[in-house]
Order: structure tokens, then sequence, then C-alpha cells
């Protein structure tokens, strides 16, 4: 990718990017949601199937569920069943190596769940302490970005950003990134996104999460009930995960493609390096 | 130029293997330390003190219809208790079977079947929810606590009340047993149910009476109840956590 023409005479400006509570919540998030969904797998472990409706006894077989069976060779196999449809994912999902390497049958493998064995009771004081260290991480951030303006000042869409709503879809599907000035501003796809992930998946998840308790159940009586009924609730608790590991996923391919270093500096140390082109008129 | 890139990229990629797999090998040598798990037990406290401001004492869980109940009832643990006693029980319909209620009241008593169904009963359709994940939705019938509890009369000092069970959980015979506290004793929801269904309790979901406890997980709900006592403490019962899967490892507050 030719970064400018040669003969155009180029500054490079180091300004800081990232206030470091913003710093400090990131990686605090960061760790907090990687223990959170490790510790979750572990925990859907122990009932490897996802229901819709008030109950997981109702007419209606799972929409999703994981085990292992015999094949047709009597040997055993890992089998995923969505909608419905299964599929062999022997190795990874229904069976797999368990800590003594020998093939188990357990929802997800033994390297994404945590603790690694199957062992609920020690899942459940990693996820509900973490847990607590979420929102209250999520908390202090919304606190301060309201009052530093952060939200206003660097999240919020302003109406150019719709505007280039479309060049911002092309200039991603072809992974060019913003340069010189415009790279001090988030885009309007990374604004929305991050809005979505602060604003819709986090709470939703959060609120599922609650959903699933007995006791906040009955606070007010059938909220629950609003989004399914429990079985419901922790169906979505589990797809609000993993759309939130697919954010993680864009999120860093955009970080590795954009320059890893400068990134990861600007999220540590708060410096981020931008190249001001002269005569640049756009 | 690309050299140092690419030599980067490779220090990089296994400097994140390398960190994954010590990260993972580090957190599970943290749940088999000693201190850890109980950094993580903090959360428990915070937890049941921040459910206890925003929960009404009275609140009540959610009553389902009779289109909602589950088809069966799945059992879970112990489906039929492994003790001569209770199976002598079993075998005369349970018309010998006495609840012992004592420890810290007034007036300690023993209940027969009968007459625990002599008692003002209540009727519920409610959602039973396992810690493992799954929930079933099941009619029960039985004596509320509180209306034992009047006619016992704990002393001021009774902080808990612990229900010991026939079922035998493993080779040595540790008998099943749970504990709840006041609040949740005096909960009009709290019931010694004898019936599910409209039917007699049966012997898989913990004739002849269990506890409905339904703001808390399924495990705090003990089957093959045999005797109550009232206490001030519980570290000194059996491995002292307040419940066999406490002793295992498991919250005592099972709200979450």
């Amino acid at each position: 990718m030719p970064a400018h023409d040669a003969a155009t005479p180029v500054r490079t400006l180091v300004y800081r990017r990232h206030a470091w509570p913003v710093r400090l919540m990131h990686w605090i998030n960061v760790l907090a949601f990687i223990l959170l969904l490790m510790s979750g797998l572990q925990i859907f472990n122990a009932h490897p199937a996802l229901n819709w409706g008030l109950s997981s006894y109702n007419a209606h077989p799972p929409i999703l569920q994981m085990n292992a069976r015999m094949d047709e060779q009597g040997k055993p196999i890992g089998v995923t069943r969505v909608f419905g449809h299964e599929f062999n994912t022997t190795g990874v999902l229904g069976l797999s190596a368990g800590m003594d390497g020998q093939p188990t049958e357990r929802g997800f493998p033994a390297w994404i769940t945590l603790p690694g064995e199957q062992w609920l009771s020690m899942a459940r004081r990693w996820h509900f302490f973490f847990a607590w260290v979420l929102v209250i991480n999520g908390l202090a951030y919304l606190i301060y970005t309201l009052l530093s303006r952060h939200l206003t000042r660097d999240l919020t869409p302003t109406r150019t950003d719709w505007r280039s709503i479309g060049q911002s879809i092309k200039d991603h599907l072809r992974f060019k990134h913003a340069r010189g000035e415009a790279a001090q501003r988030y885009n309007i796809l990374q604004k929305l996104a991050y809005l979505s992930v602060i604003f819709i998946l986090f709470p939703l998840l959060i609120l599922m999460g609650w959903g699933m308790s007995p006791s906040l159940d009955s606070i007010f009586s059938g909220w629950v009930g609003l989004f399914g009924g429990r079985q419901s609730a922790r169906t979505i608790h589990f797809i609000v995960a993993w759309l939130l590991v697919a954010f993680v996923f864009i999120h860093v391919f955009e970080v590795i493609i954009n320059g890893l270093w400068n990134n990861l500096r600007s999220m540590i140390t708060g410096r981020y390096k931008i190249e001001a082109v002269e005569n640049e008129h756009d | 130029m690309t050299k140092p890139v690419s030599s980067r990229r490779r220090f990089l990629l296994r400097a994140m293997g390398f960190g994954s797999a010590l990260f993972l090998s580090g957190c599970d040598r943290l749940s088999r330390s000693e201190w850890f798990p109980k950094v993580l037990d903090s959360a428990e406290k915070l937890t049941l003190a921040t459910q206890r401001l925003v929960m009404p004492r009275k609140a009540m869980a959610q009553e389902f219809t009779a289109a909602d109940l589950s088809h069966e009832f799945r059992s879970n643990g112990t489906n039929n208790p492994d003790n001569p006693a209770y199976q002598a029980l079993a075998a005369n319909d349970f018309v010998d079977y006495r609840l012992q209620i004592g420890g810290l009241v007034a007036h300690p008593t023993s209940y027969s079947l009968d007459d625990l169904m002599a008692l003002p009963s209540r009727t519920q359709i409610t959602r039973h929810d396992c810690v493992e994940g799954w929930s079933a939705i099941g009619k029960w019938k039985g004596a509320q606590l509180s209306r034992v509890l009047e006619q016992v009369k704990p002393l001021p000092s009774a902080k808990y009340v612990v229900f010991y069970c026939a079922d035998p959980m493993d080779a040595i015979g540790t008998r099943y047993y749970e504990s709840i506290d006041m609040e949740d004793a005096w909960h009009p929801q709290t019931l010694l149910a004898y019936e599910l269904n409209d039917e007699p309790l049966p012997i898989d979901n913990g004739a002849p009476i269990r506890v409905r406890m339904e703001r808390q997980l399924g495990y705090k709900m003990a089957k093959y109840i045999m005797q109550i006592q009232l206490v001030d403490r519980f570290d000194n019962i059996a491995g002292g956590k307040g419940g066999y899967w406490e002793d295992q490892g498991y919250e005592w507050y099972a709200g979450i």
C-alpha cells in the first residue's frame, strides 16, 4: 500500500489519544471479559444445551445441543445439533481431549474453559467475581465517559459522520484506513461499533445474566418473561457473549491492519503517532 | 524492511501462544491455591448483600399457569435413598414418618405426614432452576414453613434452619443436608412440600417431604427431609459450609 507520494513532505505527529482512565478501564475490561467468557463456557458445559422458553422441559427440543454418541462403526464422536441439524464436531464440541488427554464428553474443549477440567463450582466463583469487576468497571466507564465528555466529543456520530457512512463501508472493505488528521477521530463504523458494544451488547449481556438469577427474577415478577423466559435469557446471554467475541475479532483485526504497535501503544501509554500530510485536501 | 517485520510478527505470535498457555495454567493453579478461591468468594457476600438490598423481603418468585408445566419433572441427584431406615418408611407409605423439629426453638415438635397436611397449605406453580443451567416447572403443594415456625417458636438466637436428609451421598454415608437463613425460612413461598403436580410427592423428587424455596437454586431445596434444626451457626456441622454441595465448593447463597 503506497502510503504517500515521496515528494510530499511528511511530518510525524505524536498526540495523546487515550486518557489514562480509558486505558486502565479498557484493560480491566479485557481481563474480565476473557475470564468471564472462559468460565461461562465451563458453566455452559454443565448443561450443554440451549432452550427457548420458560423451562428446559417444554415441548420443544433444544435449539443448540452438544454431546457425544457412537457412530455407525461404534466409534465415539462429538456432535452439535443446531435447530435439528446435526454436525460432527469431534475434537472440538461434544467430544474432546480432557485434562488426561483421553476423549471426554464435554460441550466446549478444555483449552477454552476455565477451569480446564469439568469443575462447575469453581467456574461459578470465577464468573461471579469477575462479573462484579465487569459491572463496576462498566459503571465507572459510563460515569467517566459522560463527565469527561468523551461520549459526546469522541463517540457520538456527527452529521458529517452519518453522511460518510457509505464511503466508510467502502474504505473498511478495502482495508483503507484514515491518515493524517482524519486518523485522530473515530470513523462512523467505529463509533457505531463501540456504541453498540457499550450501550447494547454489554447491558443486554448483564441483564440476561441477572435474568438467570432466581432471586433477581422476583424483584419485578415476570420481567424475565419479556425476554421469553429464563431459558431464553440463558440463550440470549450465550449469543450476546459470542457477538462480543465477534466484535473482539473485528476490533483486533482492525488494530492489526491499522498499525498494531501504534494502536497498542496508544492504549498503553496513550501516545499515538499520525502522519500529518501537507497539502492534503479532504 | 520486510525481514524485521516478519520476525517481529513471528515473535509476537509465539509470545501470544506462550502467553495464553501460561495464562491458562496460571488460572488453573490459582483455582487450586489456598488463597485465591477465598478472594473469589468475596463476591458471594457482595452478591448476597446487594440482592437483599434491592429485593423486597417478601418479593415473590414468579408463579406460572398449568399450561406452563413441564411434561415431566426431572429428578436430579438422589432418586431413591440407599438407606434401610428410609426404605422401611417408604415401604409403609410413610405412615411411620415423623419430622423432628428442634434446636433453638421454644417447643420442639414432631410431625407426622398427616399433621403436616393438616396445616394450612399453599399451592404454587413455580420454576425450579438447577445450578447446572436447566429449569423445570412444577406444581407444588405443602405446608408453609412459616406456619410450622409459628408453632415451634424459634428462639431469638436462631439464625438458620438446617434440614437433615435421608439420602447418603457417598460410600461412607455422608448425608445430604442444607441450611437457609430466617429471612427465607419465613418467606410465604418456602414450603415443606408433599405434593408434586397434584400427586403425592414421588420418591424421585424427595418423598415424603422436600423443601421448596423458590428464590434460590435447586440444590438448596433439600429432598427426603427427616429432621429440622434451628441453629445460630453451621460451621460446626459436617463440612462447615452449610450444606452438602456447599461442602463441595458451591456457594451457600444460591440466589444467583
